[in-house]
């Protein structure tokens, strides 16, 4: 769609454009720009010189087993989070949904944990499950379960993925509802009338309809759990026990920042950027789609 | 809806109860943890209700807390909160103007340029980002905090969608009229924009709020620490026993100023979310 040309001129949209392009060129494009040149060279160890290696990072990297556990990780950990926050929203939504009264009240209720920083949610589940001070650890304990998610890795994992998705339900939830209450009465009382049941109904109906909202949050909340769960890992375990929990957000920053590994966390930039920009096209090819709906 | 008597109605409050209750639980605990004293949280297992030590814990916090007084880095994280929503929402609206309402050379290439840009985080391009911050001199900056993190497109995104749906007659009316563009700009466009505008403010206050791993780079000084990253710094290094109490209370701090905008924004917050999908 686009409009009728409507003013004339050259310089002032151009001035008008500027402040956005400058801070993007400055803050976007070089250094995405950086992360490319870098990722060809690797420096001396004193960063006086840099050496060109080609592909060379890249193929350390995929040679790399810690990288590659990285990418593994990484796939389980937003598989969880996703299925896990996905899942619990839809069965609220589909709750909340079935009331005509008090949706409005559960909303309100369920709403604002999307305001809570996934550093805080981090903070909050690594209290209740600190080894010391742990009240869900003593409890466990009491039951003769042994928590210790220091040196355990599967039960690192399970931790923060309840921790992620946990601030994400809310997010999903409204999606899920809006989605829900968008789906025309008549059409399911119609075939609650053919003697369709409830579970007969979400199956072929409901859940059909809400596809698109469902895909939608697919894409959404996978680069949630690629990007904004940094918070969550690095309060609740580091990215341990030995790299469990090192999802490959956390290993650009820990191979850059802590290891000072600046050509391999540059080629990792590149390859996250390259995951992002898929996600992207995904995206955007369904928002496009859904507009002939 | 089609079943809404009987015992499937109570199972569904009580589902949704349990879902609320999941939700509150944490917050509860941290709360409880925020109103007693050290001791009583070191041997396990903590109270379940609140304790008499509130004021005494917030007021440390507030005043001295462990790095640098928890106020000063809830005047940190609003500065930072409130620029990046008003810079990006100042910087898409006149973009989107711009790319809407006129044709000149480059249009298309900058459209694409900030498409590039939409969904991709600060995390992914960290070490350069760093550095082009450290050049120009904003480690522990506001400009620091706030102007590489509204280097993204999904503001503008949200004002060119709007801006296709108003009538072309209205721009054609300030035109014959004798307007000039910056006029129909302001006294137009903006006022028609003003509950996108407010949606867009929430949404982007809670996310800049809420910005953990740039904030922990460029702020190495306790004083320009923002409360979301400084609650991690709270913690000792190595074996010494956290000041739980004191730390809860910063938790509980930290939530309170994006939460009160979620909840008492809610009508908008939902259009604004539901609208950029984003």
């Amino acid at each position: 769609m686009e409009k009728r040309v409507i003013f004339k001129g050259v310089w002032l949209p151009l001035l008008l454009i500027a402040p956005q392009m400058l801070i993007t060129a400055v803050f976007f494009f070089y250094p995405a720009g950086q992360a490319v040149w870098q990722s060809l060279f690797i420096p001396d160890p004193f960063g006086l010189s840099m050496q060109y290696v080609g592909l060379g990072n890249f193929e350390y990297l995929l040679s790399d087993p810690y990288y590659r556990a990285s990418f593994l990780t990484t796939a389980i950990f937003s598989t969880l989070v996703t299925l896990v926050s996905m899942g619990l929203a839809l069965y609220l939504a589909v709750l909340a949904d079935r009331l005509i009264k008090g949706s409005g009240t559960y909303r309100t209720l369920l709403i604002w944990p999307y305001a809570v920083a996934p550093a805080v949610a981090g903070v909050l589940w690594m209290f209740m499950f600190n080894t010391r001070v742990g009240v869900i650890t003593w409890y466990l304990g009491q039951l003769g379960y042994d928590w210790n998610h220091v040196l355990n890795g599967t039960e690192a994992m399970g931790l923060v993925v309840i921790a992620s998705a946990w601030g994400r339900i809310s997010y999903n939830f409204l999606f899920f509802l809006a989605g829900l209450q968008s789906i025309p009465r008549s059409v399911i009382e119609a075939a609650a009338i053919d003697g369709a049941g409830f579970w007969t109904r979400f199956r072929t109906i409901v859940f059909p309809l809400l596809s698109p909202t469902t895909f939608f949050l697919l894409v959404v909340n996978i680069v949630y759990a690629f990007f904004e769960t940094f918070g969550v890992i690095h309060t609740i375990t580091a990215g341990g026990p030995q790299q469990s929990t090192t999802i490959l957000v956390y290993k650009v920053y820990a191979d850059g920042f802590v290891g000072q590994d600046l050509g391999s966390s540059a080629a990792q930039s590149v390859i996250l950027l390259l995951v992002v920009g898929a996600l992207t096209v995904l995206q955007f090819k369904y928002v496009e789609r859904k507009v002939h709906y | 809806m089609v079943e809404k008597r009987g015992a499937g109605h109570w199972l569904t409050h009580a589902g949704l109860i349990l879902g609320v209750l999941f939700i509150f639980f944490p917050i509860w605990l941290a709360f409880v943890a925020s109103t007693v004293s050290q001791p009583e949280i070191v041997h396990p297992p903590m109270p379940l209700l609140p304790g008499d030590q509130f004021l005494e814990n917030y007021a440390k916090a507030l005043v001295s807390g462990i790095n640098a007084p928890v106020a000063r880095m809830l005047a940190n994280s609003a500065v930072m909160a409130i620029g990046i929503a008003l810079g990006k929402i100042v910087i898409s609206i006149l973009s989107a103007f711009a790319i809407v309402y006129f044709r000149f050379p480059g249009r298309k290439l900058f459209f694409w340029l900030i498409f590039v840009t939409l969904m991709l985080p600060v995390e992914v391009r960290i070490v350069p980002t760093y550095e082009v911050a450290a050049r120009f001199d904003m480690l522990n900056s506001y400009q620091g905090l706030i102007l590489p993190l509204i280097a993204s497109a999904t503001a503008t995104f949200l004002f060119r969608q709007f801006f296709m749906t108003v009538p072309d007659e209205l721009a054609e009316a300030a035109r014959v009229d004798g307007a000039g563009p910056m006029r129909f700009f302001v006294d137009i466009l903006l006022p028609m924009s003003r509950t996108n505008m407010a949606a867009l403010f929430v949404i982007l206050f809670i996310y800049g709020w809420n910005q953990y791993l740039w904030p922990l780079l460029i702020t190495t000084d306790p004083e320009m620490n923002t409360i979301v990253m400084g609650i991690k710094q709270m913690f000792p290094s190595g074996d010494d026993i956290a000041d739980w109490p004191v730390i809860m209370a910063t938790s509980i701090l930290a939530m309170i100023p994006p939460v009160i905008v979620v909840i008492s924004m809610q009508k908008l917050f939902i259009r604004g979310l539901v609208d950029s999908e984003k």
